[in-house]
């Protein structure tokens, strides 16, 4: 047992205990401890195994620095892993698991990474598993794997619900610590609307506990008026609230922690809530992260930041060690010894790694009785699973090393800005030899933002309320509340954490830089030695700073590091870019609740309930649920698609086609406008007449196919593609205001204004003369690609005798509120000649039967000479993707041409097999792919449709259909694309 | 990022869809095979002021003429284009 709870002291409740459970041993905390001061407290150090070497690691630090106490909370859907234990919260019933360890904690068989640590250095797995070796990776992958990483994911659906919120601000301030409660209330003085973000449980940052005065106010009663007061002002107040990422336009995205310190949500209540904020003006107070020292064995459980130890016992009354050592650079590991005295903490003795001390520091270690040497450090830690000693010797190696039983080593290794933030925003940091830190530099143009208190550099308390509130004063006059807020308050002095000179030595053994990433000084110096002399190849190299905790106690001494092996300064050296997510975000969070049914909103055709009713199986078609199939008693969705695309062969069917895109396309220039876009002539299409047309792109692929139907001289009604409909929108608009704007034409998307259903086979015409008695519709006022408007028991109806299938077919378009009550009605008229309603695996069917391109074909990487619909390019005009056509590449001889396809030996094919001239054992190169497949009811064989390498000259060809992903290579013959009634007499008869 | 969409004020960048550089002119039809080639293929990759075409695609859905800065993403002016074409206030 080394860490206890003080008799007093901390923001915890004494009275209210809170029950938890570490790797399944009982544990008791208090409410208002995080799991890390509970671990602490009940005297737990080793709480996890690191990455690479599965070396024990316990608690380095305080907050979203730590970089070792990573464990997985809760079980079930609610299993969270690589959780800080310094953010999570405690709560009645918490399950812990430490991670990483095999077959547990305290004996984890794969240390034996550790003992081969040589193995592992920087660039290990380039070096033994690219080039020439690269084939050794597919054989060890998944041991390493195992043997190298983080906690495993959740194996269940979460139950809970994430949320996104918009938060508008005038004055938005990121860390409610000193400075940032300083600048919100100077800010809120002003008249500014304010905003207060911090990633902790409660605000205070450093000041939370702390035995001192604020003003004259013991500091939590400081931090609990200005709280008041700014509540008060209708500000907007976020704890456990963490902004990860800052954006173009003053736009931060933050995540808040809405229940994750409940055992569950209440109902209703969102685990978690993605803020989108947008502000005017941003104070960043995000503090500064204590650096580790660089030395022997720093990673033993038991060595932590002096700070964090500090914060352990005035925040959570809790001590880290009974005996603890202070190891520190700079003068603020003896204010945190002197805090720790005054909570009731042993600190026994202060090294201090530089030769001497002032007089006021010296003081400190004498008023608590430590025993101080100054110009010693800490060479080596001893103890297995935890600290139990170190050996110290003098820095500059004159003298004889020295073993001190201890069971907590705090290390004051000087202070980093946290400056994330700033830098997402563009800001290039700037080196600060006073702090040996880089700070923000200037904001980039148009960046609205400026930084207060320790995450500038100011590491006292005085300075960081002065700074803060005369931050928040500025933001808010930038924002155009001018006031004058109120003086700061003062507060005594104390001794600030500047880092005279940082040179970390290059110590020997396993110094570690990044902890999380297991990365020690020495593969530092190896990249170094190797080349990688730019701080950016460094981090990828090493994977130094990539962990979860973006190396917040890593970065600065690897600077150093670099600094000191190279010969520069570290200003030289510089320091990488910091990209958004300064913090893991859960995906639970990103997806909000865009999850299950409400992934993606689904658009409903007017017939879907009665497609539903009826048997019909729906699955997504673009933002559509479309019936594949409508079964029946005893049907596959294979044996109910053949028997519908049958009866539309051999008497009628009829299909919802509601899906497809509409676009009116209405004005004196609509003709004009219509012509440029098709590849045909447009401008010629009689009033009445409907005509098949395709549209290209810019660069001459084929874009889309449709139809365009004449309604009246100025008016025409476009049809698309279902999944075509956006894109086409979006071409014509774009053709009209870009090429264009001088035509009269105005454009309008009614694909949901009209319901539409394509009556199709030899007894279409019987249907629809039956539903529409009275009305002529023979061959001569509606032959095939003629257009009719009529009434269907009162509602008016659109009729084009349009036909997909090939059949003699018909395409009746009303709307969308007459759309049941249409197809109901075809239906019963359609009774006694054998009518089914038909689906898209049908549709499909039919259309590959008469090879009739569709998504499968047109996937964008096409021209009309793949498709072999050169009779729809116009001769006798320019169109839009004309000038492109004329490109050698796409009439090149050995382009791909679409064929059908005749599997020989009576087995499905697969789409998105490639064409292969060989057998299996020797396929040779692909000479294309299969694009579209089916069986044929109507010739009784599996087909399909193929781009296929000259295709048109190899018609009559055996080759096979290779798919060795499924191990299929089935032999097919090349055949024309169209497989039924090729002279159309059908659908024109 | 935020555009000030002419019609409808400063809209969020989620509001809007990126169509293509706004430096080049479109071309005639009848125009040859190399005016729209490097059309379609040739482009200024500017840092620094670059003139973009964007959609209010989910808003008013005209055509916006955008004048931004590639390295700091600040947006100067932004006028529509087309037949409802207004004037460019920078």
């Amino acid at each position: 047992m080394s860490g206890y709870r003080l008799t007093s002291g901390g923001n915890v409740d004494r009275q209210r205990p809170v029950r938890f459970a570490f790797d399944g041993r009982p544990c008791t905390g208090l409410a208002g401890d995080t799991l890390a001061s509970a671990l602490l407290a009940e005297g737990i150090r080793l709480v996890g195994r690191s990455f690479k070497y599965h070396r024990p690691r316990g608690v380095l630090g305080i907050a979203a620095e730590e970089p070792n106490a990573l464990v997985s909370l809760r079980g079930g859907g609610r299993h969270e892993p690589n959780i800080q234990a310094t953010m999570a919260e405690l709560h009645d019933g918490l399950e812990v698991r430490s991670q990483n360890a095999w077959p547990s904690l305290g004996f984890d068989a794969l240390a034996v990474n550790g003992l081969a640590g040589p193995l592992f250095g920087a660039g290990f797995y380039y070096k033994t598993f690219m080039g020439p070796t690269r084939r050794a990776w597919m054989w060890f992958e998944p041991f390493i794997r195992r043997a190298a990483g983080l906690g495993p994911p959740p194996r269940q659906a979460d139950p809970d619900v994430y949320d996104r919120n918009n938060l508008f601000c005038d004055v938005l301030v990121v860390g409610g610590g000193p400075a940032g409660l300083a600048a919100a209330r100077a800010a809120a003085e002003c008249g500014a609307r304010v905003a207060l973000c911090d990633e902790r449980a409660a605000f205070g940052g450093s000041l939370r506990g702390a035995a001192r005065e604020i003003g004259d106010v013991p500091a939590q009663d400081w931090i609990d008026a200005q709280l008041a007061f700014l509540a008060g002002r209708g500000a907007v107040l976020l704890p456990r609230t963490g902004v990860f990422g800052y954006y173009d336009g003053e736009t931060l995205g933050a995540v808040e922690r809405v229940a994750d310190h409940l055992p569950a949500p209440s109902s209703g209540q969102p685990r978690q809530r993605y803020w989108t904020i947008r502000t005017a003006e941003v104070v960043l107070a995000t503090g500064a992260v204590e650096r580790p020292v660089l030395f022997a064995g720093n990673d033993r459980p038991g060595v932590m930041l002096a700070d964090s130890v500090r914060q352990y016992a005035e925040t959570y009354g809790v001590a880290c060690g009974r005996s603890v050592t202070v190891l520190a650079n700079n003068d603020s590991g003896h204010a945190a010894a002197r805090s720790l005295a005054a909570a009731g903490v042993t600190v026994a003795r202060i090294f201090d790694q530089r030769p001497e001390v002032g007089p006021a520091i010296r003081a400190i270690a004498v008023g608590i009785g430590a025993d101080l040497r100054t110009g010693w450090t800490v060479v080596a830690t001893h103890g297995g699973k935890g600290l139990h000693a170190v050996t110290a010797a003098p820095a500059d190696g004159s003298g004889r090393a020295e073993r001190f039983e201890t069971d907590c080593l705090a290390m004051a290794g000087g202070w980093t800005p946290a400056i994330a933030l700033a830098s997402q925003r563009g800001s290039a940091p700037v080196w600060s030899d006073a702090l040996g830190a880089p700070l923000a530099g200037v904001p980039a143009p148009g960046a609205r933002w400026r930084v207060a208190g320790a995450a500038a550099g100011r590491l006292d308390t005085a300075g960081c309320l002065a700074e803060g509130a005369a931050a928040g004063h500025a933001a808010a006059r930038a924002a155009g509340f001018d006031a004058a807020p109120s003086a700061p308050p003062a507060c005594a002095a104390e001794p600030v954490g500047l880092h005279p000179a940082p040179v970390p030595r290059h110590p020997d053994g396993k110094a570690f830089v990044d902890f999380q990433n297991d990365v020690k000084c020495a593969d530092v110096a190896l990249a170094l030695r190797e080349g990688y002399v730019s701080v950016e190849h460094l981090k990828r190299y090493t994977t130094l700073g990539m962990a979860t905790d973006q190396g917040r106690t890593a970065n600065v001494n690897a600077i150093a590091l670099m600094a000191a092996a190279t010969g520069r300064s570290p200003g030289e050296v510089g320091t990488t870019r910091f990209r958004a997510p300064a913090a893991p975000v859960a995906l639970g969070a990103l997806a909000g609740r865009h999850t299950g049914a409400h992934f993606q909103a689904v658009r409903r055709t007017p017939v879907q309930d009665w497609h539903v009713r009826h048997g019909g199986v729906l699955s997504p078609v673009g933002p559509w649920l479309r019936p594949r199939a409508y079964l029946r008693e005893g049907e596959t969705i294979r044996t109910a698609y053949i028997r519908e695309a049958a009866n539309v062969r051999g008497a009628v069917g009829l299909c919802d086609v509601s899906t497809l895109g509409k676009i009116a396309v209405e004005g004196p220039d609509a003709a004009v406008f219509l012509d440029r876009v098709y590849s045909n002539a447009m401008q010629s299409l009689a009033v009445g007449r409907a005509r098949y047309g395709l549209m290209l792109r810019d660069d001459g692929m084929v874009l889309d196919d449709g139809t365009a139907w004449r309604l009246s001289e100025t008016s025409f009604l476009v049809t698309t593609t279902t999944t075509g409909a956006g894109a086409v929108m979006t071409h014509l608009e774009r053709l009209h205001a870009l090429f264009w704007p001088g035509l009269r034409v105005a454009l309008t998307s009614v694909t949901s204004q009209w319901a539409g259903m394509s009556l199709a086979g030899p007894r279409s015409r019987e249907v629809l003369a039956a539903a529409l008695p009275g009305t002529e519709v023979g061959n001569g006022v509606l032959p095939f690609m003629g257009l009719l408007e009529a009434r269907m028991d009162g509602a008016p109806v659109l009729v084009a005798r349009l036909s997909f299938s090939g059949e003699r077919a018909y395409e009746v378009f009303c709307g969308a509120d007459h759309g049941e009550a249409v197809w109901e009605r075809l239906l019963q008229a359609g009774r006694p000649h054998g009518i089914m309603p038909y689906g898209t695996e049908a549709l499909g069917t039919l259309r590959i039967e008469k090879g009739h391109v569709a998504g499968g074909e047109l996937d964008g990487r096409v021209s009309p000479f793949n498709l072999g619909l050169e009779g729809l390019l116009s001769r006798k005009k320019a169109f839009f993707g004309s000038a492109l056509l004329e490109r050698p590449g796409l009439h090149a001889a050995d382009r791909y041409e679409l064929v059908g396809l005749v599997s020989t030996a009576g087995v499905p094919l697969r789409a998105g097999s490639h064409l292969a001239e060989g057998p299996r054992t020797r396929p040779g190169p692909s000479q294309g792919f299969v694009s579209s497949t089916t069986f044929s009811p109507a010739t009784g064989q599996e087909i399909a449709l193929a781009l296929v390498k000259g295709g048109r000259a190899r018609i009559g060809q055996d080759m096979f259909a290779a798919d060795p992903v499924h191990g299929a290579h089935h032999p097919v013959r090349l055949a024309p694309p169209c497989f039924v009634d090729p002279e159309g007499a059908r659908m024109r008869g | 990022m935020r555009i000030p969409c002419p019609t409808c004020g400063p809209r969020d960048l989620r509001e809007f869809t990126y169509i293509g550089d706004a430096l080049r002119s479109a071309p005639a039809l009848e125009a040859d095979a190399d005016t729209w080639a490097a059309y379609v293929y040739t482009r200024r990759n500017p840092r620094g002021e670059h003139l973009e075409y964007w959609q209010h695609s989910h808003g008013c859905r005209q055509f916006l003429r955008v004048r931004r800065d590639t390295a700091t993403h600040v947006i100067h002016a932004a006028a529509c284009v087309g037949p409802h074409a207004t004037e460019d206030e920078a």
